[in-house]
């Protein structure tokens, strides 16, 4: 079942605790997800209830305290430091609220470095970053040094970046919390569009148009899922509802 | 929406049910789907009949070739309505009764309703919030699902709160 091509992502029983004794915090309880390729999950809850946790450990950063991890076919519970490098490295693309480009490179380095990282050669690495600047929509920002960018364009050049690799899974920790609103919805159209075309997404967010552009939505409250809404199979014609003549007598 | 759309469209110029449809569908975009052909030629033939609008064409023609134009009573309704300050309210009041009588009367678990309601408006969002974006960015259509966007995020606020005070109240108990 963990081996199957179709799941992703797949936790059972993880618990994430800090400290210990009577600073023991526990920011994580028992979770259990499953996402499936291709599939877009938002992860909401209010601050401190664990969802950046859960993001960290999905992405590798950090380790469980208790419970099974398997990504992308591996179990991030078990792996070894250099395998868990690998494996954040292949298969999982981040994106940040603070964008963490680096300051001194242009967008295209920063987007052409983790594929040097990962060892391709200059100058497919080069090729990867101007294909997936195009997408995003910069090209003509190539050169630009981050802070010539907006923080929207800042971003976008992020999700470029997270996606070099061609990873299996992005995840996305508050995309859109440093963004004015028309640049939040710049983001917003890229991430949509990128997952209509099969992109495998986790965001957390605190803005249900984020959440909701997702198929499944999950609540989280004191390191515990408390609701999941699966979100698809809406009626657009729900729209029409907005505008009907009332006073036609 | 009120006839008075119509009669305001009609100011520009004198036009068919047809183009006036066709205009709407543009402005509203997909919630145009809300509103029928044949509905506009009720809406008109209802405004000819109060004195609002008048024909240009030979009276014999199929409905959808008649052409209208605003009488001066449509005139001064299009102008008392652009002046009308009025704002469409949701009936916020309904909901908030529904949770006060299921608590009082045992009647289902506000928390349980809270929950429904917020599934069924986070789907709503979802449906607006993607047709936003196969909409021309600064579009009539754009600019209106964007403002069905906003008040939608609006009502989930008030959930949002709802939930905590009904939380609190249940486990008080």
């Amino acid at each position: 079942m963990n081996d199957s091509p179709t799941v992703l992502v797949h936790a059972k029983g993880l618990r994430k605790d800090y400290g210990s004794g009577d600073g023991l915090v526990r920011a994580l309880d028992m979770v259990d997800l499953d996402v499936n390729r291709g599939e877009a999950v938002a992860v909401m809850g209010p601050s401190g209830c664990g969802k950046s946790t859960l993001l960290h450990l999905i992405g590798g950063l950090d380790r469980p305290s208790a419970g099974q991890l398997t990504v992308a076919g591996q179990r991030v519970d078990e792996l070894s430091e250099r395998a868990l490098a690998y494996l954040r490295r292949d298969e999982i693309g981040f994106v940040f609220q603070t964008f963490q480009l680096m300051d001194e490179l242009t967008a295209q380095e920063n987007v052409e470095l983790p594929a040097l990282v990962a060892g391709f050669p200059p100058n497919e690495a080069r090729a990867r970053a101007t294909a997936l600047l195009e997408q995003v929509g910069l090209a003509d920002r190539a050169r630009h040094l981050p802070s010539m960018l907006s923080g929207g364009q800042r971003q976008r050049v992020a999700i470029a970046r997270a996606l070099v690799n061609d990873p299996g899974i992005v995840l996305a920790d508050e995309p859109t919390g440093n963004l004015d609103s028309a640049s939040a919805f710049d983001v917003l159209s890229l991430l949509a569009d990128l997952h209509a075309k099969g992109l495998t997404l986790v965001i957390v967010t605190h803005d249900e148009r984020i959440a909701t552009a997702a198929d499944r939505l999950i609540s989280m409250r004191d390191g515990a899922f408390v609701d999941e809404t699966r979100l698809t199979g809406g009626s657009r014609g729900d729209l029409s509802t907005f505008a009907e003549w009332e006073h036609l007598g | 929406m009120q006839q008075e759309v119509v009669l305001a469209m009609l100011a520009k110029e004198p036009s068919h049910g047809y183009e006036l449809r066709t205009r709407l569908a543009q402005a509203l975009g997909p919630v145009a789907e809300g509103i029928s052909e044949a509905q506009m030629y009720v809406t008109l033939a209802r405004l000819e009949k109060g004195g609002f609008v008048s024909r240009l064409d030979a009276p014999a023609q199929r409905s959808d070739r008649k052409v209208y134009c605003l009488t001066p009573a449509g005139q001064e309704r299009v102008t008392d309505w652009m002046s009308d300050m009025s704002w469409p309210r949701p009936d916020l009041a309904e909901f908030h009764m529904k949770l006060i009588a299921a608590a009082a009367g045992a009647l289902a678990d506000p928390i349980s309703l809270i929950d429904a309601q917020r599934r069924d408006l986070l789907r709503r969002l979802r449906e607006v919030g993607l047709a936003v974006m196969e909409e021309e960015k600064d579009s009539d259509a754009a600019l209106l699902l964007e403002g069905i966007v906003l008040r939608l995020q609006a009502d989930l606020r008030w959930l949002h709160a709802c939930e905590i005070v009904w939380t609190k109240r249940s486990t008080r108990k």
